[in-house]
C-alpha cells in the first residue's frame, strides 16, 4: 500500500516537472526595445517594444514594461515589421535549374491533383536562408506545370524537415491555363479557343470528382452496390468540389480571366488567381467577383507590346484601385530574395507604398487564410518578426535580425559562407 | 510576320511623332545631378550643345533655341551602359561551327528591335550587343548608342574597342543540350575548348608569319615572276588582329579555374583581354583579376541556373570591386536591360558599396570595359550629353526611369508617352479582348 502512494509520488513529481520544463520552455520571453514598429495592421509606433513569449507576440506598443527574466534586444536605429509571405514560390524544390534531378516541382503529365509540393521539400535547399536573410518567413510553396500541377503547402523559412517547416497543407489546389503566346494572329487567335478549351476540361474532371463521390455515398448506403476504385486524383479534388480547399488559377490574358470567373462561380469554387498579367483590362470585373489576385514576378516584358511597357509594372496598382486584395509572389526560388522589389516595382508605377507593404505581410495571410497567425505584428501571432535598418521594401536596406517562432535566426548564407572561405585566398600575401 | 511589322510601326509611330530630336541642344533645369565622378548637385542644371556637354552647374540660362526640360525633384544620372547584351541584333549564335571569329554582329544590326526602347525607358543609352556563348571563339561584338527610331549605322558607337567574344565552359561543350544517341560536337569538354582555343590561335600566328614571309620574300628582287600570296583566311585575319592587339577578347567564363586557364593562354599568346563575361566565381580569383587588371562584367544576383553557376553568390561584385577589380553589373537579357540600375543598388546592401560606387557598376565601370569613358560614364563637361532622369533616387527600389536622353536628344520621355499612350486609347475605344461585351 505505502509502496503504490510512493509510486503515485513519484509520478507525481515527473509530471510536475515535466510541466515545469514545459513552462519554462514555454515562458521564453524576449523583448525587442526602443524600436520603430510598423505592425502592417494599425498605426506605427515610433518607438515601441516587443514582447515575445515562446513562439508568439504577446505585447506591442510604447511604453511597455519588460518582464522579468527576458531576454533584451535592442532596437533602436531599426524598425520592426512582421516576416514577409512569398506568395508562389518554389523554395525547397528548386536547387540548381539546368539539373533535373534537383528540380521536384513538376510532375510529369497534366492531370496531377494528388501532388502535393511539401511532401517533396527539401528544408536545406542553399535557397531558403538567402531568402529569410532578406526578411522572407513563410512561402507559399507550389507545384507547377499540366493543367491541374498539384498542391501547395505554406511553410515557414526553418526547420530541417519537411513537418517542422509546414504551416499549413494543403492551401490550394492549382490549375494552369497557358501564358499569353506571343507572335503571330494565328497562334493568338489559336490562343483564344484554348482557355475556354482547357477549363472545359477542368470541368469534366471536376464532374466526374462529384460522381465518383456519388458513387462512394451510394455504395456505402447500400451493400448490393460496389463501391468505386479508388482514384487518387478524384480523392484528391473532393476537397475542391466542396468549396473547402481553393484553387489558385494562374490565368493571364483579359479573355482568359473573364472566362475563369465565369467558370469558378458555376463551379462554386474557392478561388484565387495569379499571374493575372492582363487584369489591369478587366480589374472592375475581378473585383466584382471577391477574387483576390497573387502576382507573378515583375521581371517580365509585358505579354503584348499593345499593352504597354510598363503594363506589368502598374498592374498591381490598377488592380489595388478597383478594389481587387493583391499579393506578390517572387515565382522562383533562386530570387526569392527578390519578394519586396516586385512589390516596391509596382508603388513605382502606382501602387500605393502602403498597399505595397501589405501584399507582402497582411494580405497573402489573409489570400491564403492564415492571418489568424501571421501577416502583421499583432498579438496572438506568430512572432515572425523582421528588424531592418529602414524601409524593408527598399533594395539598400539592410537587414538586422530575423525571428521565426519566436526564435532569431542566423542571417547568414551560402552569400557569405563561400565569400568568407575566398577571402582569406585573396588576402594571403603570394 | 504581318502582326510584327503592325506592331513595329506602332512603336515607330510612338517615337516618331514625339517631337523628340532637339538636335542635340538641351538644357535639364533643376534636377539633382548624380555627375558619378565629380559629386552631387542638389539642385543643377545640365546645359548640352550639340550633343555635347556644355555646362553642369546651377541656375544656367539657356541660349536661344535651346530646348528646356524642367527636371525638379528628379535625379539625373549618366546614361546608363549596358556592358554584356545580345539585342539589336537579328542573330546571336553561329552555332554551324565551334570557331566563328569571323562573324562580326554588325552585319546583323536591327534597329528595330522593340527591346531597345525597353532599354532606354530603363535609362540604358550605350549597349555592347555580342555574339552569343556557343562557340569558343564566336564573333567580333560591337557597341552602340540606343538612338530608338534611328538607323543601325547611326547607332553605332565607333570610339568603342572592338572586341572578340570568346567563351568557355558548359555552353560551349553544350554540356546542358545532350541529346540521347546524338554525338557531341568538337569541343565536349573543358579541356577541348583549351586545346580548340589553343589550336587556332596557333593557326593565326601561322598565318601572320607566313605573310610576314611573303611581304619579306616580295621586297627581294631576285623573283622574275610575282610571287604567289598566302591564302586570305577572314577567320585567322580576325585572330590575328587579335594578336596584332587590334581586337581585344571579351570571354564568357563561369569556373575560376576555366578563368584562370584563359588568362594562361592570353600570356600564351599575347593579347589582351579586356573584360570576363558573368564569371561568377570571379571572387575566388579576384587578387588574380586585380593583378591582372582585367574586368568582369556579371549579373548582381542571376545564379543556380546551372552547374558552373551555383556558387554565383550576390555578394561577389561588391567584394570584387573592393579588391580592385573593375565591376560592371551587366543583364544578358532584353528585360533586365530595363532595371540595371536596381541591380546596381543591391551591391549596397551586399557588401557595402557607396552609392556612387554602386552607380559606377552601371555607369563609367562599363564605359571603361568598353574604352569609352572619354565619352561617356560620367556627366562631365566634354562628354556626350547621354543623360537618364528618375523620379526619385536611381539606387532606390521605388524609382522610374522618366527620360533618356542620348547626345541631347531625348528618346525616351514617359510622359509624352503616356500622352501618346491615353491619346490611341480614346481612337481604339476599348481593349480588344476577343469578344465579349465590356
Amino acid at each position: 500500500m505505502r509502496r503504490r502512494w510512493f509510486y503515485f509520488l513519484l509520478f507525481l513529481l515527473i509530471l510536475g516537472l515535466n510541466l515545469a520544463g514545459a513552462q519554462t520552455n514555454r515562458e521564453e520571453l524576449t523583448a525587442i526595445t526602443d524600436v520603430k514598429i510598423v505592425p502592417v495592421v494599425g498605426e506605427d509606433i515610433p518607438q515601441g517594444t516587443i514582447i515575445i513569449r515562446g513562439n508568439k507576440i504577446e505585447a506591442v506598443g510604447a511604453g511597455l514594461s519588460i518582464p522579468a527574466g527576458a531576454k533584451v534586444i535592442s532596437g533602436r536605429g531599426l524598425t520592426a515589421y512582421p516576416g514577409m509571405t512569398d506568395a508562389a514560390c518554389t523554395l525547397g524544390l528548386y536547387e540548381i535549374g539546368s539539373i533535373q534531378a534537383t528540380i521536384d516541382y513538376r510532375e510529369t503529365g497534366r492531370i496531377n491533383p494528388q501532388v502535393l509540393a511539401t511532401e517533396a521539400l527539401r528544408p536545406d535547399s542553399m535557397h531558403i536562408p538567402v531568402a529569410r536573410a532578406n526578411g522572407i518567413t513563410t512561402a507559399l510553396v507550389m507545384p507547377s506545370g499540366g493543367l491541374i500541377a498539384g498542391r501547395s503547402g505554406l511553410i515557414q523559412l526553418v526547420g530541417s524537415t519537411p513537418p517542422e517547416m509546414v504551416l499549413k497543407s494543403p492551401v490550394a489546389m492549382h490549375i494552369e491555363l497557358p501564358a499569353i503566346a506571343r507572335g503571330g494572329f494565328r497562334r493568338q487567335a489559336a490562343q483564344r479557343e484554348e482557355g475556354s478549351r482547357l477549363l472545359e476540361e477542368v470541368r469534366n474532371v471536376l464532374d466526374e470528382a462529384r460522381f465518383y463521390e456519388k458513387r462512394k455515398i451510394v455504395a456505402s448506403k447500400n451493400k448490393l452496390i460496389s463501391p468505386p476504385d479508388f482514384d487518387e486524383k478524384l480523392e484528391a479534388l473532393l476537397p475542391v468540389v466542396h468549396g473547402e480547399l481553393p484553387v489558385i488559377i494562374s490565368v493571364h490574358s483579359g479573355q482568359d480571366i473573364r472566362a475563369a470567373i465565369k467558370f469558378v462561380q458555376e463551379q462554386k469554387l474557392k478561388a484565387i488567381f495569379s499571374g493575372v498579367s492582363q487584369g489591369w483590362m478587366v480589374a472592375k470585373e475581378i473585383a466584382a467577383a471577391g477574387i483576390p489576385v497573387i502576382f507573378g514576378s515583375l521581371y517580365e516584358l509585358p505579354p503584348s507590346w499593345e499593352d504597354g511597357y510598363d503594363a506589368l509594372y502598374r498592374n498591381p496598382g490598377v488592380l489595388r484601385q478597383a478594389g481587387v486584395k493583391i499579393a506578390f509572389s517572387s515565382s522562383s526560388a533562386s530570387l526569392a530574395k527578390e519578394l519586396p522589389y516586385h512589390a516596391a516595382k509596382a508603388a513605382a508605377f502606382g501602387l500605393d507604398k502602403r498597399e505595397a507593404l501589405k501584399a507582402v505581410t497582411i494580405y497573402p495571410a489573409e489570400i491564403l487564410g492564415v492571418d489568424n497567425l501571421i501577416g502583421s505584428l499583432e498579438k496572438g501571432k506568430l512572432a515572425n518578426i523582421v528588424l531592418a535598418e529602414g524601409d524593408i521594401l527598399e533594395l539598400r536596406t539592410v537587414i538586422r535580425h530575423v525571428f521565426i517562432n519566436g526564435k532569431e535566426i542566423s542571417l547568414s548564407s551560402i552569400y557569405e559562407e563561400l565569400l568568407d572561405k575566398y577571402k582569406k585566398r585573396n588576402t594571403k600575401n603570394e | 510576320m504581318k502582326r510584327a511589322i503592325i506592331l513595329l510601326s506602332i512603336c515607330f509611330s510612338l517615337a516618331l511623332s514625339f517631337p523628340l530630336w532637339a538636335g542635340g541642344n538641351l538644357l535639364l533645369k533643376n534636377g539633382t545631378i548624380l555627375t558619378v565622378t565629380k559629386g552631387t548637385i542638389p539642385k543643377g542644371d545640365i546645359l548640352i550643345i550639340d550633343g555635347i556637354i556644355k555646362q553642369i552647374g546651377e541656375n544656367i540660362s539657356p541660349p536661344a533655341g535651346v530646348k528646356v526640360i524642367d527636371v525638379s525633384g528628379k535625379y539625373v544620372i549618366p546614361g546608363i551602359i549596358g556592358s554584356h547584351t545580345h539585342i539589336a541584333l537579328s542573330g546571336t549564335n553561329e552555332t554551324g561551327d565551334a570557331i566563328t571569329a569571323e562573324v562580326n554582329m554588325r552585319d546583323v544590326l536591327h534597329a528595330e528591335d522593340p527591346s531597345i526602347f525597353t532599354a532606354i525607358s530603363g535609362g540604358v543609352t550605350t549597349i555592347h550587343t555580342l555574339h552569343g556563348s556557343a562557340n569558343p571563339i564566336g564573333g567580333q561584338n560591337i557597341t552602340l548608342k540606343l538612338k530608338w527610331g534611328r538607323k543601325a549605322e547611326e547607332m553605332i558607337f565607333s570610339q568603342a574597342w572592338p572586341t572578340l567574344k570568346f567563351a568557355l565552359g558548359e555552353n560551349v561543350t553544350q554540356a546542358n543540350q545532350q541529346n540521347v544517341g546524338q554525338e557531341r560536337r568538337y569541343p565536349a569538354s573543358r579541356m577541348g575548348v583549351v586545346a580548340i582555343i589553343r589550336r587556332e590561335l596557333t593557326r593565326a600566328r601561322n598565318y601572320m608569319a607566313e605573310w610576314d614571309r611573303y611581304a619579306e620574300l616580295q621586297k627581294k628582287k631576285f623573283f622574275e615572276k610575282p610571287l604567289l600570296p598566302p591564302r586570305k583566311d577572314l577567320r585567322l585575319e580576325a585572330l590575328a588582329d587579335l594578336l596584332r592587339g587590334k581586337l581585344v577578347a571579351r570571354c564568357h567564363s563561369y569556373r575560376a579555374d576555366e578563368t584562370i586557364e584563359f588568362i594562361e593562354l592570353s600570356h600564351e599568346f599575347g593579347f589582351k583581354i579586356a573584360c570576363f563575361e558573368h564569371i561568377p566565381e570571379a571572387y575566388k580569383i579576384a587578387k588574380e583579376l586585380a593583378a591582372e587588371k582585367i574586368g568582369i562584367s556579371v549579373f548582381m544576383d542571376s545564379w543556380a541556373y546551372k552547374v558552373e553557376a551555383a556558387e554565383g553568390i550576390a555578394t561577389m561584385p561588391a567584394y570584387c570591386a573592393q579588391q580592385g577589380v573593375l565591376v560592371s553589373i551587366n543583364s544578358d537579357s532584353n528585360e533586365r536591360i530595363r532595371r540595371l540600375f536596381n541591380d546596381a543598388a543591391k551591391a549596397i546592401k551586399y557588401g557595402g558599396l557607396s552609392e556612387e560606387e554602386a552607380l559606377k557598376l552601371v555607369t563609367l565601370n562599363p564605359a571603361i570595359q568598353l574604352g569609352v569613358d572619354k565619352w561617356v560614364g560620367s556627366l562631365e563637361v566634354g562628354k556626350h550629353g547621354d543623360v537618364a532622369v528618375f523620379s526619385e533616387h536611381p539606387l532606390s527600389a521605388y524609382t522610374r526611369c522618366d527620360l533618356t536622353v542620348i547626345e541631347g536628344d531625348v528618346y525616351f520621355d514617359r510622359e509624352a508617352y503616356l500622352k501618346e499612350r491615353q491619346e490611341a486609347q480614346k481612337t481604339h475605344s476599348k481593349p480588344n479582348l476577343g469578344g465579349g461585351e465590356q
